[in-house]
């Protein structure tokens, strides 16, 4: 979960509800020890996932090369974010940056398993431990 | 929008059709894994598995059709037996072999970070019991076929 001691750098984003489904994703951007810390809550599939993909590439070219990525305010998660997030790591490698992963939520931790990505991504069980040392 | 056409009994198939558009994704998900929770006894967690199955056909079918073809739609078909259940996905895209998609690395390949995509068809293997590719006479369709218990009597929509 979001913890309350996080200084955002910025306002929690609007939630967005475009079309009528209540399509919402909300990624909301911390600073913690050299660590930033993108928390995304609501569903990460083929219509919300460019925008994780933007808010990632957004981070990246500021100059963000170490973040975390928290999922636990995810309700589902489909390939399509799977790949954004390999997209981010790639990108991040390429600045000598890493981005690692907060995840406990066992639907969701079941898709990383199933595809093998559990061995590309650390993954950890809180920010805390994300942003240690 | 889209268009559901609801059934009479647990026997009837139930068709819903949606626009071949991102934002329609949910809704496939949503009608499906509300159809299977109101009428199997299904673990939560093969519902999750069966939301994430169909949610990958859709998305799968929807890039069939490329960005231009906003027109085109998507036709979802719920049907049930005694020991399953078959949710069918069907686009009019020009069509996909399975066969002709490229082996991904294995994950510890640095290699394996060019890989962003492709990872729906192995997903939709693992959450689901029987998934079969079939040309149709619009496009492709997609089965997802997943074992349960039978359906209670006293089980209604």
């Amino acid at each position: 979960m979001a913890d309350a001691r996080l200084a955002p750098t910025e306002g929690p984003l609007a939630k967005h509800r475009e079309g009528c489904f209540n399509m919402d994703l909300s990624l909301d951007v911390a600073e913690r020890n050299d660590y930033t810390v993108l928390a995304v809550h609501g569903e990460v599939d083929v219509y919300t996932a460019p925008r994780l993909r933007e808010r990632l590439v957004e981070l990246v070219s500021q100059g963000k090369h170490q973040i975390v990525v928290d999922l636990e305010g995810v309700d589902f998660l489909d390939s399509t974010g799977l790949g954004v997030l390999v997209g981010g790591l790639k990108r991040l490698r390429s600045h000598d940056g890493d981005l690692t992963l907060v995840c406990t939520q066992p639907r969701i931790l079941k898709v990383f398993e199933i595809t093998g990505l559990t061995k590309v991504f650390a993954i950890h069980e809180s920010v805390e431990a994300a942003t240690a040392g | 929008m889209a268009v559901l056409s609801s059934a009479r009994s647990n026997a009837d198939p139930v068709e819903l059709e949606i626009p071949a558009r991102a934002e329609f994704v949910a809704l496939a998900r949503l009608v499906v894994s509300s159809l299977a929770s109101a009428r199997r006894q299904i673990p939560d967690d093969r519902i999750d598995d069966l939301k994430l199955a169909v949610s990958e056909a859709c998305t799968s079918a929807i890039e069939a059709h490329g960005a231009g073809e906003v027109q085109e739609r998507v036709l979802l078909r719920w049907s049930e037996g005694d020991d399953r259940l078959e949710v069918s996905v069907e686009d009019s895209g020009s069509g996909l072999d399975p066969a002709q998609l490229p082996d991904h690395p294995p994950v510890t390949d640095p290699q394996r970070l060019n890989f962003e995509r492709g990872l729906g068809i192995p997903l939709m293997r693992s959450l689901v019991d029987e998934v079969d590719f079939t040309p149709s006479s619009r496009g492709t369709q997609v089965s997802l076929v997943m074992y349960c218990a039978p359906a209670g009597d006293d089980l209604e929509v």
